[in-house]
């Protein structure tokens, strides 16, 4: 397979996984903040095609799980009924990507609440927490390293271009960012904003603060392609027929720069992702009731619930498929720049 | 060599009040501290509240605030603690001396398997061993150490092998010497089998690059017909020749021994750096949070000018060229 091809492969198989995400409220059973107090910790419960009886079913089905009289956790599957899973059940209403409302989900479990993936303290379905939850750490992700990158590509090009004080400054202040373990960045400048914030507040201040930490490596990458693009024959010869900067700039000089945002595109927004988990796991990001994967796991700090309900991890294992994507593509990406500058 | 060794101090000290007047600089900005949830304490009256923050000088302007804390530095105080009413640079201490203990041992570890195996799968390269080896840090590289450390945890708990949490066991002032000793070891499993996965695919990657390009060099083909052992002719002289910019992750990895190990921390509440900081910021604890952004500054900037006085000693090429400037 040629790297072209395995490329595009790479990002369809990304693009899926992001717009499985995107469309949260179709492959969520529940809403995300629906509680079901009668079923807290609920335990995973799989999908079978044979049932106790041995008789094979052509549609997938459950056991319900029921609560066990005088325990407040404990649960019984019950193996009496199989109860089917109802295809394109309508239910709880979503709008898919924030404007058409819907209320079609792709799978139900008609009366009786159906607990994929678990249930949390609250009786709310994992399943459908964590679909929605990636909406927050990946939306997070992706704008803060849209945010960072134009930020490092900005700044880069100003300082590569034009060069002489502003370089100097510029490169200085870089210097100071990179100077700093990212963490502890991460920390100060988290503590030195509000602590207790509404929720879309909240995302918008963490996505800030990730993108502020991150935009100094690749300013210099930035400003080291500038440097070495504005003195390209083509360049100069185009600036003596009279181009503008403005001009040299667009057409020449940011267009070299792509492959190198682009790669750090790729690097940056499973890091910003982590970043944001980071946070909320450690109760500094989004937070209650809105789902991220970072805030549900901090549930996982309480003894109890790292003992009782090991489903309550699940969360965790939510990022690895994207991080084996973005990590794909990083490496296909310096492939497919390295062997385009060779030939 | 000196004007070298005055560049590099001059730079470290530049960076270090640069930090340390952003620190402030957000400080005055940042909206709240410490005092403000006692506002809503009846017990406290506004009076004493307004006597408290004079006492701490939080109603004196910044310049001042910062000469005094500076002045305060100086003294190896750092500030003080509001929550503790100590000094900050003792508590500090006491901490980054858990954290230290941690990550120091992560990072003998980590450099211990990085180095063989990177060299072995160098001379292996494209050979089965190689690429089998390359896929199991692909796939360490893409388990983040959140994850990781909370899986780990998870079997922990449930399998009852090892302490899940903490640095020692109950009970630990009444154990002899080699008990204690074997308790703390047994307590840093964890965390550190979660520090050394999360560091080890990146260094080894890194060693592999350096040893197979360091491979290719011709000076190798005449050691190799002169007859030079296999074993010695690697470890001898292909590793100083790679040597280069594993010194400069060297410096790195030195360099983060304060912060690499802050989440890891937090989760299996080893009582380092990482969850003290993270109080102070949720308490507002404000010379904390400066204190330990300071601290792990200078190790950043200490471990580079170690890398770079360790390049001085190991490449003759730029001790020319610091020779002839």
């Amino acid at each position: 397979m040629s790297t072209r091809s395995r490329l595009l492969l790479c990002v369809a198989g990304l693009g899926a996984l992001h717009l499985g995400v995107a469309c949260a409220g179709f492959f969520a059973p529940y809403d995300p903040t629906a509680q079901d107090r009668e079923h807290p910790y609920a335990p995973p419960m799989p999908l079978h095609f044979v049932d106790a009886r041995g008789g094979f079913h052509l549609l997938p089905f459950f056991y319900a799980q029921e609560l066990q009289a005088g325990t407040f956790d404990q649960y019984l599957e019950n193996r009496s009924r199989a109860i089917p899973v109802e295809f394109f059940v309508s239910g709880a209403p979503y709008h898919v990507l924030g404007v058409f409302p819907l209320r079609i989900h792709l799978l139900g479990g008609g009366d009786v609440q159906m607990y994929l993936l678990g249930s949390d303290g609250y009786g709310r379905d994992l399943l459908s927490r964590i679909l929605f939850g990636g909406q927050v750490s990946l939306l997070a992700g992706l704008i803060g390293a849209g945010l960072t990158l134009s930020i490092g590509l900005c700044i880069g090009t100003v300082a590569g271009f034009w060069g002489g004080w502003k370089d100097e400054v510029l490169m200085r202040v870089a210097e100071l960012f990179l100077a700093l373990p990212w963490i502890y960045l991460l920390f100060a400048m988290r503590a030195f904003l509000p602590l207790t914030v509404p929720p879309l507040k909240a995302f918008l201040l963490v996505v800030i603060v990730i993108a502020a930490v991150g935009w100094a490596r690749p300013a210099r990458m930035v400003r080291g392609i500038v440097l070495s693009a504005k003195e390209r024959d083509f360049v100069r010869s185009a600036r003596g027929f009279g181009a503008s900067d403005a001009y040299l700039l667009r057409r020449h000089i940011v267009p070299e720069t792509a492959s190198v945002v682009l790669t750090q595109a790729a690097i940056l927004v499973p890091q910003f992702v982590l970043a944001e988990m980071t946070l909320s796991f450690l109760g500094l990001g989004v937070p209650e009731p809105v789902a991220s994967w970072g805030n549900m796991l901090s549930s996982l700090q309480h003894y109890n619930v790292l003992v009782s309900y090991w489903w309550m991890y699940l969360p965790a294992l939510a990022m690895v498929p994207f991080f084996l994507g973005y990590l794909l593509l990083e490496s296909l990406l310096q492939g497919s720049y390295a062997t385009s500058k060779i030939e | 060599m000196t004007r070298f060794l005055l560049r590099r101090i001059a730079h470290a000290v530049f960076l270090l009040f640069g930090v340390s007047v952003l620190a402030f600089f957000f400080t005055t900005f940042a909206p709240g501290n410490y005092f403000d949830d006692m506002r809503l304490n009846p017990q406290i009256s506004a009076e004493r509240l307004t006597a408290l923050r004079a006492d701490y000088q939080l109603d004196r302007p910044m310049v001042v605030r910062y000469l005094r804390w500076a002045r305060s530095v100086l003294h190896g105080d750092l500030g003080l603690s509001f929550a503790y009413n100590t000094a900050v640079g003792p508590l500090l201490w006491t901490r980054a001396r858990n954290t230290l203990l941690l990550t120091g041992t992560a990072t003998v570890l980590t450099w211990m398997l990085a180095l063989p195996l990177g060299v072995w799968s160098a001379e292996k390269l494209g050979r089965p061993a190689d690429v089998a080896l390359s896929w199991a840090t692909a796939v360490l590289l893409i388990i983040p150490d959140l994850t990781l450390a909370l899986g780990l945890l998870v079997l922990a708990v449930r399998s009852g092998w090892l302490p899940t949490g903490g640095l020692v066991s109950v009970g630990f002032g009444g154990f002899s010497a080699a008990h204690r000793v074997r308790d703390v070891a047994w307590h840093m499993v964890l965390p550190v089998t979660v520090l050394v996965a999360s560091a080890l695919p990146v260094l080894l990657r890194h060693v592999r690059a350096a040893v197979a390009e360091a491979l290719e060099a011709p000076f190798l083909r005449a050691a190799e017909g002169h007859g030079i052992s296999r074993g010695r002719l690697l470890y001898r002289y292909v590793l100083p020749a790679a040597a280069h910019p594993l010194i400069a992750l060297f410096g790195f990895s030195l360099g983060t021994l304060l912060s690499a190990s802050l989440l890891v921390e937090v989760v299996m509440s080893w009582p380092g750096l990482g969850p003290f900081l993270l109080e102070a910021i949720l308490a507002r604890d404000l010379y904390v949070v400066i204190g330990g952004v300071l601290l792990s500054t200078l190790f950043l900037v200490a471990g580079n000018f170690v890398a770079d006085l360790l390049l001085f000693w190991v490449d003759p090429r730029i001790r020319a060229e610091a020779s002839r400037r």
